[in-house]
């Protein structure tokens, strides 16, 4: 080292000449490129995980199909009463918050796969590769945006059969549908952040049970002016309330999303937080990653 | 030592952030070629001298080299040359044993084709053909174990870590395990194993390093670390427990050395100098003591031996967490 100068001791074996074999930005293409090899090579792992074990995407709409049931049939005449629509149009309503909800419930799955994988040393493994340090990472997220797309056209389905509808044409029903998967590659990075901070699987639920809660005190299932004023902010604040906002406007729903700034401004916001959200969680999880075990 | 070193480390230190320092000058040369043991209790610093030298943890103070790259500087370059097999078998338990070869050979950016090829090839060493197509969540813990390996040897690299390849396998498995070792020794890998089980060692190293609080309290061959603690060890069998204490203290007052206790076995054994004569006085003492004895031989020294002798610990690399 120091007193070395970066030479090798005499009795190691045949010691390796620093080699340059090209310019700078010719290294960073042919780096990216092998990032991008190594990431789908994981992704595919995380898929068949997906294909073989699909309890894990009936355990994540469980609950969103719940609330379709419970909220479009049981409270929704109710609900929709309160707020002055009939149940079809509360429906209506209802889907595109059901759709996020379901983008946040994903960050669970992430969590605990990544948990998982540290505590089985597969993580280890893994870092003792050659491969690109950010492959595990980009893998996972790029796998869970594929089980989000197989999460949505569930819901999509389930909508359309009870009646939710989009009424401004494919393009814009497609752009709120990118905005949903936008959102859930940024919760997907904060789960795999929380996956490399937490030890255990139980401590990764402990989170979870964080989740839940959040994802309900946004635009969901009430409108923001429906909420205790001191919780308006909070609701309106909500990342994931810009995006069902959005898609509501996207899919042209009838009910007036009130006259926030946030609300005034949902589609712009549903791209800014998540973009937010993944400026922050991206470095923070390869960070977290780089330093695992020390 | 004659040959060139494939792993050279001198003074390795490095601390956890709220503990003490794990390794306090970690010495070690590794022959290319050879197979070398890092013996040591539990906590003695053996994981984390693999860690280190495998770049899967910084270290605060010294210098490693690793088939000839220096850790601290690239890294990368390290890892394109080593495998890294560790403590809890990491392999894909979803996958198939093939489908989980064929991954980290596409990882070792081998293509798809020399990853399919090498993953066969792979298969056959470790003998798993049967077993390919099965998730390998179905495998025993000795298959587990054997798929693993074969997942470091992907490149069929220069140096390879093996942390505790076999604690929590049955003999069996373990024997497997052990003729894998030797079939990548065979094909020129250099091999670090880490191990409490003393026996391991003594069957597969070359050389051991015994490691004890983060340093290596001693260095040598089996053969050369048995002699240093003599001419063999007297053991003692006795009629029931309540004999073993204080046959055990008389044993260590005799020979000056701790006894290893056997609970099970009703065995106590010291190592012990001196051949027949050593066995009379030992013989002396303990009918002087008025203890009863069932048996008592004397045997050629164990690596056990050497270690209680050189740790002063009675449960020397066996108690397990
Ligand atoms: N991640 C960690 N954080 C803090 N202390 C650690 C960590 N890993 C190991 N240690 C401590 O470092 C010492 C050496 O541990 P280790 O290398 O795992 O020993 P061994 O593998 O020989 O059992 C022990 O005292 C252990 O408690
Ligand atoms: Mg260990």
């Amino acid at each position: 080292m120091r007193t070395l100068e970066g030479r090798a001791p005499e009795r190691v074996v045949e010691a390796v000449e620093v080699e340059r074999s090209g310019s700078w930005t010719r290294e960073v293409v042919v780096g990216l490129g092998w990032a991008v090899a190594d990431a789908v090579v994981v992704a595919r792992r995380y898929l068949t995980h997906l294909v073989r074990r699909p309890g894990e995407i009936v355990g994540t709409l469980m609950i969103p199909v719940m609330a379709v049931l419970l909220f479009g049939f049981v409270f929704g005449e109710a609900m929709g009463a309160a707020m002055g629509v009939d149940s079809v149009d509360y429906r209506d309503f209802l889907m595109p918050g059901l759709f996020a909800l379901t983008m946040a419930f994903g960050i669970g799955n992430t969590t605990i796969a990544v948990v998982t994988d540290v505590g089985r040393g597969v993580v280890d493994r893994f870092r003792t590769l050659p491969m690109a340090p950010s492959a595990l990472l980009v893998g996972r997220g790029m796998a869970d945006v594929v089980a989000a797309l197989v999460d949505l056209s569930v819901l999509v389905v389930m909508g359309l059969l009870i009646g939710w509808r989009w009424h401004l044409g494919p393009w814009a029903a497609l752009a709120g549908l990118g905005l949903l998967l936008l959102l859930r590659m940024a919760f997907t990075w904060i789960g795999i952040f929380l996956g490399l901070l937490v030890r255990g699987p139980e401590a990764a639920m402990k989170f979870f049970s964080l989740v839940f809660p959040l994802a309900m005190v946004a635009e969901t299932f009430v409108p923001a002016r429906m909420v205790p004023g001191w919780l308006a902010p909070v609701v309106e604040w909500n990342p994931l309330s810009a995006t069902v906002l959005a898609c509501r406007e996207l899919f042209g729903n009838s009910v007036a999303s009130g006259d926030s700034w946030v609300a005034q401004h949902a589609i712009p916001m549903a791209v800014v937080w998540p973009v937010v959200l993944l400026a922050v969680f991206v470095p923070l999880s390869l960070w977290r990653y780089r330093r695992a075990g020390r | 030592m004659s040959g060139r070193a494939a792993i050279l480390a001198r003074g390795l230190r490095k601390g956890y952030r709220g503990g003490g320092m794990a390794l306090d000058g970690v010495d070690l040369e590794v022959e290319a070629g050879t197979v070398h043991g890092l013996l040591g209790p539990n906590g003695a610093g053996k994981t984390t001298t693999v860690r280190v030298l495998a770049t899967l943890t910084g270290f605060d103070e010294g210098e490693a080299w690793v088939a000839g790259v220096d850790v601290a500087a690239r890294p990368r370059r390290v890892r394109e040359r080593i495998g890294f097999v560790g403590q809890y078998a990491a392999v894909d338990e979803v996958l198939s044993g093939r489908r989980n070869l064929e991954m980290f050979g596409r990882l070792y950016h081998l293509g798809r084709r020399r990853a399919r090829a090498r993953a066969q090839e792979l298969l056959e060493r470790f003998d798993l053909v049967e077993a390919a197509e099965r998730p390998a969540r179905t495998y025993s813990g000795g298959m587990r174990r054997r798929l693993d390996l074969a997942a470091g040897m992907v490149l069929d690299p220069r140096v390879l870590f093996l942390d505790e390849p076999t604690t929590g396998l049955d003999p069996r498995s373990r024997s497997e395990v052990w003729a894998a070792v030797r079939t990548m020794v065979a094909g020129g890998t250099t091999v670090l194993l880490t191990t409490q089980y003393l026996e391991e060692a003594d069957r597969l190293a070359d050389r051991i390093s015994v490691l004890d609080a983060g340093r290596v309290i001693a260095e040598g061959d089996p053969e050369g670390l048995k002699a240093r603690v003599g001419g063999g060890r007297v053991e003692v069998v006795v009629a029931d427990v309540e004999g073993l204490a204080p046959v055990a203290e008389v044993m260590e007052r005799v020979s000056g050395v701790p006894a290893r206790v056997e609970v099970d076995a009703l065995r106590v054994g010291v190592a012990f100098e001196g051949g027949g004569a050593a066995l009379t006085r030992m013989v002396r003492a303990l009918d002087e003591a008025g203890l009863e004895v069932e048996d008592i031989a004397l045997r050629r020294p164990t690596l056990d031996d050497v270690f209680l002798g050189l740790t002063g610990s009675r449960e020397g690399g066996r108690e397990r967490t």
